[in-house]
């Protein structure tokens, strides 16, 4: 497991674990937490915090057909449901799931590079991006917040370099520019709490900015 | 709805008081745990029996005060039921308490129903569904240490700052208000979670390393 540097904001983490959070981010949230102990043990403890609270809460009387209905389920077979995607290389299963199958499906958007939109709802959207080494990450317009884990490969701009789990959680106000690495390919999965301003990138920003 | 949430929590610090004379030593392990190990090791329905009578009522109010009717509510609570009885194998007590585990097969549930598709969920870690082992005593009866102080410091914040992580908890924030709340009110409670955490984050470390 590659070092990670930069991790979901509690925030983040607490409004998934109260199942406040859009798909789009919880997606990310699910991506990074898959590849990142400390992440993973902060929602565990943000899990015992809510089941605290669960405990405290006064009852509310259930249905008699409720019980039936569950005890009766107990010697069946659990529903197909409950299994969830499976990690496919370098795709967490989140991914995998979001995708419907083991590999995206890229659509090129010129300059070597693509994109596979995941979802997409009021709420925000996610989508995957490869970008070849050296190149710029596109700046796709959104509005609101944008969070981008890379999944292979980095990317570094003016706030600092992002390897394999890293997250950047971006506002709108922040200009950056980022480059991918010179090592490979980089992947990743970004996300933003806005509808998307433009369906496809502009070509004028699909030229490569610097060959570093 | 303050009133009933500040009933909760009341009655929750009523019947910890009544637990402090029979729970005081410190091997105890939360009773609900333990119906969830014995549904786990020995599908022990009569543990299961006592699961459903704590958490079923619990669970539907939580339901219904993050905005669901009751008839979808019984809808969830009845998946999340069956969940635990089909999917103790995976369950770890001492990276999880059982309302702690609960809580999350809720959540999950709850949010693949609202939003027609599943909700994004971490990868479970290979020792969970693997190689997973007797945990230590001690893993256990630290978690439980700890979630008992952090349970303490729930109880003792000032009702408007309970109030808020309560709601917050039960689901009737929104993404924005936590992200207001968790530089106010939630921060409070900031450095018990963390040291919860420390706590998980050993126990992870140690899993990895097995
Ligand atoms: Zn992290």
């Amino acid at each position: 497991m590659t070092e990670i540097t930069h991790h979901l904001p509690d925030w983040l983490i607490r409004s998934y674990a109260t199942g406040s959070l859009g798909h789009a981010f919880s997606l990310v949230v699910a991506a990074h937490v898959s590849q990142c102990d400390d992440c993973r043990a902060r929602l565990e403890a943000e899990e015992l915090a809510g089941g605290l609270v669960l405990e405290s809460l006064g009852a509310v009387s259930a249905s008699d057909d409720l019980r039936k209905r569950v005890f009766d389920g107990l010697d069946s077979d659990p529903p197909a449901a409950f299994t969830a995607a499976e990690r496919s290389g370098i795709y967490p299963g989140a991914v995998v799931e979001a995708m419907g199958g083991a590999q995206p499906k890229w659509r090129a958007l010129g300059g070597g590079i693509r994109q596979a939109i995941l979802s997409e709802d009021r709420d925000g959207s996610a989508r995957l991006l490869y970008i070849p080494p050296g190149m710029a990450v596109p700046d796709h317009g959104h509005n609101g917040l944008e969070l981008t884990l890379v999944l292979q490969g980095s990317f570094s701009d003016e706030t600092g370099r992002f390897g394999v789990g890293d997250v950047e959680v971006a506002s709108d106000d922040l200009d950056h520019t980022p480059i991918a690495g010179m090592e490979d390919v980089c992947i990743c999965l970004a996300a933003t709490d806005a509808p998307l301003k433009f369906k496809s990138f502009l070509p004028r920003l699909l030229q490569p900015i610097f060959r570093i | 709805m303050p009133a009933p949430m500040a009933a909760g929590l009341a009655s929750a610090g009523k019947r910890m008081d009544d637990r402090k004379t029979s729970a005081k030593s410190p091997e105890t392990v939360c009773e609900q745990t333990e119906w969830l190990v014995a549904v786990r090791d020995r599908r022990d329905k009569k543990a299961f029996a006592r699961l459903y009578d704590h958490f079923v009522p619990r669970l539907k109010g939580m339901l219904m005060r993050s905005g669901m009717p009751g008839a979808a509510a019984e809808d969830v609570v009845q998946d999340v039921m069956l969940t635990i009885w089909h999917k103790a194998h995976l369950y770890d007590e001492s990276r999880a308490r059982a309302s702690a585990w609960i809580y999350r097969i809720a959540r999950n549930r709850q949010i693949d129903v609202i939003r027609r598709r599943p909700r994004p969920v971490p990868d479970e870690m290979v020792a969970e569904a693997e190689t997973r082992e007797t945990p230590e005593a001690d893993a256990v009866v630290g978690l439980e240490q700890e979630a008992m102080q952090l349970r303490q410091a729930l109880e003792t914040l000032p009702e408007a700052q309970r109030d808020i992580i309560e709601r917050a908890y039960v689901g009737e924030l929104t993404q924005a208000e936590i992200r207001e709340a968790t530089g106010l009110a939630l921060g409070t409670i900031k450095s018990r979670i963390r040291l919860a955490l420390e706590k998980l984050r050993h126990e992870l470390k140690d899993l990895r390393e097995e």
